[in-house]
């Protein structure tokens, strides 16, 4: 039975004339097929449509994890001790959108799940899918952000009336930190340039220091290529020549504008996929925009697309060390979207996230 | 099927342009002077580099479209002038501020210690508080948007460009972003003016206030207390990182976006590569007191200077949104109308559109078309 099941990609992939794709090298300690135990979040608005969606997909894999789920959201004060602690135990969660209430932005849940977590990077994977064509090609760009400081300090005054200041705070530890993991990324991942987005020319001190961090650690990865760009300059050549980037590490606010850039022209925040990392735990959830939960239309027709989830989904097994369930769940999922039959209406399709889902299963080797 | 849509985009842009601006209004730019037989005495920096190319291309377009305008000339210095601890001297900057009005080519900042940089200097002097840049498609001239038709309007004095930095201990440093109420309401009284003046129906403000509540939060306050003035204008806010996508994803849902410096310096870049570079983009900076300084918001391309070779497209753009500025708005629109013309028809363009014209025969190409 095994075999039969496992030779049909094979033949499959014969057929369509490509080469063979599945790691074949993988040697699992014993033990290791055991279910890994993650935590769930739905959260708000499409976040329950689209994490159920990854439920039904990993109960059709039979994928070795089982969630614990947690039912929070965005208007709550604080994210409760329990889901914390079970973060903790699990060191793994996925997560949907949470509101982001007026207002209450540094002190938001996905704030506070970064800040409690310490999940000091952010990582965005935009890419192009084969088959869904948008306004650009060749775009394949890893956005890192640095989570935790700078503009999203949360230190704010009223020096007199009428005058506020703002504090973004810079540190050595924190940009430091970044960058390693940037390059860390970009050596693991076969990637071949590094870049560092900046405003240093307009604020020297603390974009001057988020840079001097990041050539140290370049010195360190002689064969990955590093270079600078400003970030205005960086938005412009995104819209217009995306493809001469690679890894993007960034401070924490242009993080943010660059992710939502790269997501858009690649095919919008719907099919990105990505996660918060730090040393011990990762989140992992919609790619760009963690605050964006969609529109209320989109959450009653049930017409929310869950492909970005799903690829974040795959991420997440691959970093539990389950690359064949990943490579499956990544491969079925970029089938549904190059064939155009079921897509939401985000990518030009009509159908909802149960026919996406739906597809996707039937698609799975 | 070009042509149609030509004409279509030019009778909206001209539409956009009708003259009705209140004579009451806060920003009142009526000049004393400024009836169409008068001469105009404009102050023009060419610049370095191509700026002088340019600039002459300008000159010529003016004088085949018998606009009535008299430039003053003025060049960089070579050395620091100590009244403005720049290298542009006091007497220029004097000249803009009688004049009122100014069009500046490309400057390179000299690299060296013990000067302001020339863009801050006229910042500060002349009190240059907005800057706005209509960013629309060039008909004929095709990128991967042709449906960008919006202004981006950015507050130039303060925020993240307020300078104050310091090291708290070693490796923390903090940078202020400063804003104030003046400011703000400053820009967004223009943005709004500028909106209904031009005809725009929609101002957005480009924001963050969900993280930065109080700064950007100060912002929006200013925004929407002026927004009440205006009842016929729509005005929406989009949190930034969403307006980034929105933009690359469907430029044509924005009019007027409104935004503090930071937002409006990256925002405006980006439109600039929607439409095809900064070589294409007109760009104004208004003033205290009325005062408007058009400019190429490219750099200077040393590598290309003297040899016939650059594009003047973004300064005569930015001369049409200063002769708009001085409501001379029929001369704008024919220059206006040459210019995209002359990039639509194709046959004269300079090589980084792809052609292989030169600025003269370019320029003359517009005039022709005048």
């Amino acid at each position: 039975m095994a075999t039969t099941r496992r030779s049909l990609p094979l033949l499959r992939t014969l057929i369509a004339g490509k080469t063979q794709t599945r790691t074949v090298t993988y040697m699992p300690r014993p033990g290791d097929g055991a279910p890994r135990p993650v935590t769930l979040i739905p959260g708000d608005g499409i976040g329950p449509l689209v994490t159920n969606a990854v439920e039904q997909v990993m109960e059709a894999m039979h994928a070795p994890v089982y969630f614990e789920k947690y039912d929070i959201h965005g208007d709550m004060k604080r994210v409760p001790q329990e889901v914390l602690d079970s973060i903790k135990k699990n060191k793994v969660c996925l997560k949907g959108g949470l509101r982001t209430p007026m207002g209450g932005g540094v002190s938001s849940l996905n704030m506070q799940l970064r800040k409690e977590l310490d999940l000091y990077a952010s990582l965005v994977n935009c890419c192009n899918f084969p088959g869904l064509p948008t306004r650009h090609e060749n775009v394949d760009i890893v956005v890192i952000r640095e989570n935790t400081e700078g503009e999203y300090s949360g230190l704010e005054h009223e020096v007199v009336p009428g005058v506020v200041e703002s504090l973004k705070v810079i540190t050595k530890f924190c940009s430091e930190r970044i960058a390693k993991y940037a390059f860390e990324y970009a050596y693991l991942n076969n990637r071949k340039k590094v870049t560092a987005v900046h405003k240093a020319n307009i604020m020297k001190l603390a974009d001057g220091l988020f840079l001097e961090s990041c050539r140290e650690v370049a010195t360190k990865y002689p064969s990955i290529k590093y270079n600078e760009i400003i970030v205005d300059n960086c938005c412009m050549q995104l819209v217009s020549k995306p493809e001469q980037f690679d890894v993007m590490v960034t401070p924490n606010l242009y993080g943010n504008l660059v992710a939502n850039t790269a997501a858009g022209i690649a095919g919008g925040t719907g099919v990105m996929p990505g996660g918060n990392v730090g040393a011990e735990y990762a989140v992992f959830e919609q790619g760009a925009s963690a605050g964006n939960v969609g529109k209320e239309k989109i959450v009653e027709q049930k017409t929310a697309n869950p492909v970005a989830l799903l690829l974040s989904s795959a991420m997440m097994l691959r970093h539990l060390q389950f690359p064949s369930f990943a490579d499956r769940l990544e491969s079925a999922v970029k089938r549904v979207i190059s064939e155009g039959q079921y897509r939401t209406k985000d990518l030009g399709g009509q159908s909802s996230t149960q026919e996406v889902v739906d597809a996707v299963i039937a698609k799975l080797d | 099927m070009a042509t149609h849509i030509l004409r279509r985009q030019v009778s909206q842009i001209l539409s956009h342009a009708s003259p009705n601006s209140s004579p009451t209004s806060y920003f009142s730019l009526a000049r004393p002077f400024s009836s169409a037989t008068d001469t105009i005495r404009a102050t023009l920096f060419p610049g370095d580099g191509i700026g002088p190319e340019i600039a002459e291309s300008v000159k010529q377009v003016f004088r085949t479209a018998e606009v009535p305008i008299e430039w003053e000339e003025h060049y960089v210095g070579d050395q620091v002038d100590p009244r403005t601890q720049s290298f542009l001297t006091w007497e220029s900057l004097e000249s803009v501020r009688k004049n009122r009005v100014g069009l500046k080519g490309p400057m390179a900042t000299p690299i060296g210690k013990g000067h302001r940089s020339l863009n801050l200097t006229l910042r500060k002097e002349l009190n240059l508080y907005a800057n706005v840049r209509p960013c629309y498609s060039l008909p004929g001239y095709k990128t991967r948007y042709d449906d960008v038709n919006l202004i981006t309007i950015r507050e130039n004095t303060e925020g993240e460009y307020s300078g104050l930095e310091h090291q708290v201990v070693r490796g923390v440093v903090e940078s202020l972003k400063i804003i104030t109420r003046q400011a703000s309401l400053r820009v967004a009284e223009y943005a709004f003016h500028y909106a209904k003046t031009h005809g725009r129906e929609r101002v957005s403000a480009i924001h963050k206030a969900n993280i930065m509540q109080k700064t950007d939060g100060l912002f929006l306050k200013c925004c929407r207390e002026v927004a009440e003035k205006y009842p016929e204008i729509t005005y929406e806010e989009v949190v930034i990182d969403n307006c980034c996508m929105m933009l690359v994803k469907n430029p044509a849902l924005f009019d007027v976006l409104v935004m503090p410096n930071l937002y409006g310096d990256i925002i405006s870049d980006l439109c600039a590569g929607l439409i095809g570079g900064l070589g294409l983009t007109p760009s104004c900076n208004i003033g205290e007191g009325g005062i408007a300084l058009a400019e190429a918001v490219h750099g200077s391309a040393p590598d290309i200077a003297g040899k016939n070779m650059a594009n003047p497209t973004a300064l005569l753009l930015s001369s049409v949104s200063m002769l708009r500025h001085l409501n001379l708005h029929d001369k704008a629109d024919r220059i206006q109308e040459a210019i995209l013309s002359t990039i639509a028809e194709g046959k004269y363009r300079t090589a980084d559109l792809g052609g292989t014209s030169t600025t003269t025969d370019f320029t003359k190409a517009i005039c022709d078309h005048l």
